[in-house]
């Protein structure tokens, strides 16, 4: 790490951020092309795999339908989601301060995470009926286990000397907490949060299978039901849609918090 | 306590001399690794004046850096006590600056940030501090770096905002322990010469770690040095050079005459070995 670093960044990043974006679109687009010409070929049944072009004249069609159940199944995930952060962080402070918890709840917690999800889904519907409350503990269940071990990770990796030094300060516990195991952790829990976002999906999908009345998952079902197969495309892309705008809207968040990190460094071989 | 007699034996010695202001009393640590115990510090007294510069050298895992760790009251002793200005060390001891190897910056914080850590975690007023802050940072040479990040400086640079950190609440003792030991020769000289200025500057009583007989003397009044495991103080030697003192001192007779001793030190224990 030397100081003649920060120099040349300037001139690598602009470049580098376009390409990017650039690269995975062109990729993107040259697929879709070859999809449209296949099946528009006549290639493939559009009862198996319909073209871009009308899976997009369907999304646009049947919109306020793919909103009204897109914002539902929103609603399943962040929750979710937002339950995940505020159970998983907390608990893995705790794992981390107290040896009693962590040797009595966190074997568990593991043990816990190799269950199958999907499987257990039905007895959640069955506990707490076909509403909102299953699919946001569905969703919970299975993004919550990344934050916690990300953040029990997070914190654990302090430098022993820079915890000495708070201490010598006259720092409390919670000095110690505040100023250096927590802003240490953040890039750990960032990644345990993005792991999180696409596994709520999931689990508010799943939910939806199992049982419910409203929502992408329900829709797809049903749409496959009558062989509508552009509409099941039209909710897959826009469950496809709903994900990344959630996953950018995380790291936006974490680019603003932990601008100092390796990861967020700009130029610093990111090409 | 025996210290009650000793000064009732001698008034007259200890109130010429400087203060006494940290006492290392028969201190011993033992740690237990794999079941079995481990001493890594073996009966260590040492006295050091206020004001006073004592560089301790040693092999590695000599126990140095404990002993230091102890005197921060960051580890507890295990036999024997140290005691502070009159007070003995339960707890980490808070009048104190103490630089390690690694700079312990938080990434986070820009520089001044990094600095007036300090003063967030002692809960003092940062207005009181900001102007020190950036004329300590003058005085390393670092103007004008107030707002970068710790990930834009060299190794050097970082370890001089470590060592504005540890000065800028203006302690009466600052420990180092092994602060230059991961720096380039060439910075590592020039970190000598700013902190035997700010020593002279300051007068503050120092504790330096180092595993370099050279760092050792060119910067103490004292030199301790210290045994293979368990640690033990195998000499103290008075450095007599005048300061302030030049990296050319190294040339000079008594300089190599300090720096012989030290190294016969070595050799006796088997540490050195030149066939």
């Amino acid at each position: 790490m030397s100081s003649a670093d920060t120099a040349a960044t300037a001139e690598v990043t602009e470049p580098s951020r376009v390409n990017t974006y650039l690269y995975p679109t062109m990729t993107a687009l040259f697929l879709i092309l070859i999809w449209e010409g296949v099946t528009r070929a006549g290639y493939v049944s559009p009862l198996i795999l319909p073209a871009p072009s009308v899976i997009l004249a369907v999304s646009m069609q049947k919109l306020p339908l793919l909103l009204q159940m897109g914002g539902v199944t929103a609603l399943e995930f962040l929750l979710g989601f937002l339950l995940s952060l505020a159970v998983g962080v907390p608990l893995g402070a705790l794992v981390v301060y107290s040896r009693p918890i962590e040797l009595a709840f966190y074997p568990l917690l593991v043990a816990f995470q190799t269950l199958p999800k999907a499987a257990i889904a039905p007895i959640f519907i069955v506990w707490l009926g076909t509403g909102l409350t299953s699919k946001v503990l569905i969703a919970f269940s299975i993004a919550f286990f990344p934050i916690l071990i990300d953040t029990v990770v997070g914190l654990r990796s302090a430098q022993p000397e820079t915890i000495h030094l708070l201490r010598s300060m006259g720092g409390t516990p919670f000095q110690v907490f505040w100023y250096v195991r927590l802003p240490n952790a953040l890039p750990a829990i960032f990644a345990g949060l993005k792991v999180a976002s696409t596994l709520a999906v999931v689990g508010a999908i799943v939910g939806e299978f199992v049982s419910s009345d409203r929502g992408l998952g329900y829709l797809v079902l049903v749409a496959n039901g009558e062989l509508d197969t552009p509409m099941v495309f039209a909710c897959v892309l826009m469950l496809t849609i709903l994900g990344i705008v959630f996953y950018f809207l995380i790291e936006i968040l974490e680019k603003l918090s932990v601008r100092w990190h390796v990861s967020a460094r700009q130029g610093v071989g990111g090409h | 306590m025996s210290l009650a007699t000793k000064s009732v034996l001698a008034p007259v010695e200890t109130a010429a001399e400087a203060k006494t202001f940290v006492r290392i009393q028969s201190v011993d640590k033992t740690y237990s690794a794999r079941g079995r115990a481990l001493k890594a510090v073996d009966n260590v007294s040492l006295d050091l004046r206020e004001g006073e510069f004592v560089s301790i050298v040693g092999p590695s895992g000599c126990g140095k850096s404990t002993l230091m760790m102890m005197v921060a009251g960051l580890v507890p002793v295990s036999a024997g006590h140290i005691v502070i200005d009159g007070k003995r060390i339960t707890k980490p001891y808070s009048d104190v600056g103490v630089i390690f190897q690694r700079d312990a910056l938080l990434e986070w914080r820009s520089v001044l940030n990094n600095i007036l850590l300090q003063i967030d975690v002692r809960r003092l007023a940062r207005r009181d501090y900001e102007a020190k802050a950036r004329e300590l940072l003058g005085r390393v040479g670092l103007a004008g770096f107030e707002n970068y990040h710790p990930w834009e400086l060299s190794g050097g640079m970082r370890q001089r905002v470590a060592l504005c950190r540890g000065l800028i609440h203006d302690p009466a003792m600052v420990l180092l322990d092994e602060p230059f030991g991961a720096l380039d020769a060439l910075t590592r000289e020039q970190m000598n010469l700013d902190l035997q200025r700010i020593w002279l500057e300051t007068r503050k009583t120092m504790l330096f770690i180092t595993h370099s007989i050279w760092e050792a003397i060119f910067l103490a009044d004292r030199v301790v040095v210290m045994s293979p495991r368990p640690g033990r103080i195998a000499s103290v030697i008075d450095i007599d050079l005048p300061r302030p003192r030049r990296l050319a001192i190294r040339e000079t007779k008594q300089f190599g005459a300090y720096a012989a001793q030290i190294r016969e030190q070595f050799q006796a224990f088997g540490l050195l070995n030149e066939g």
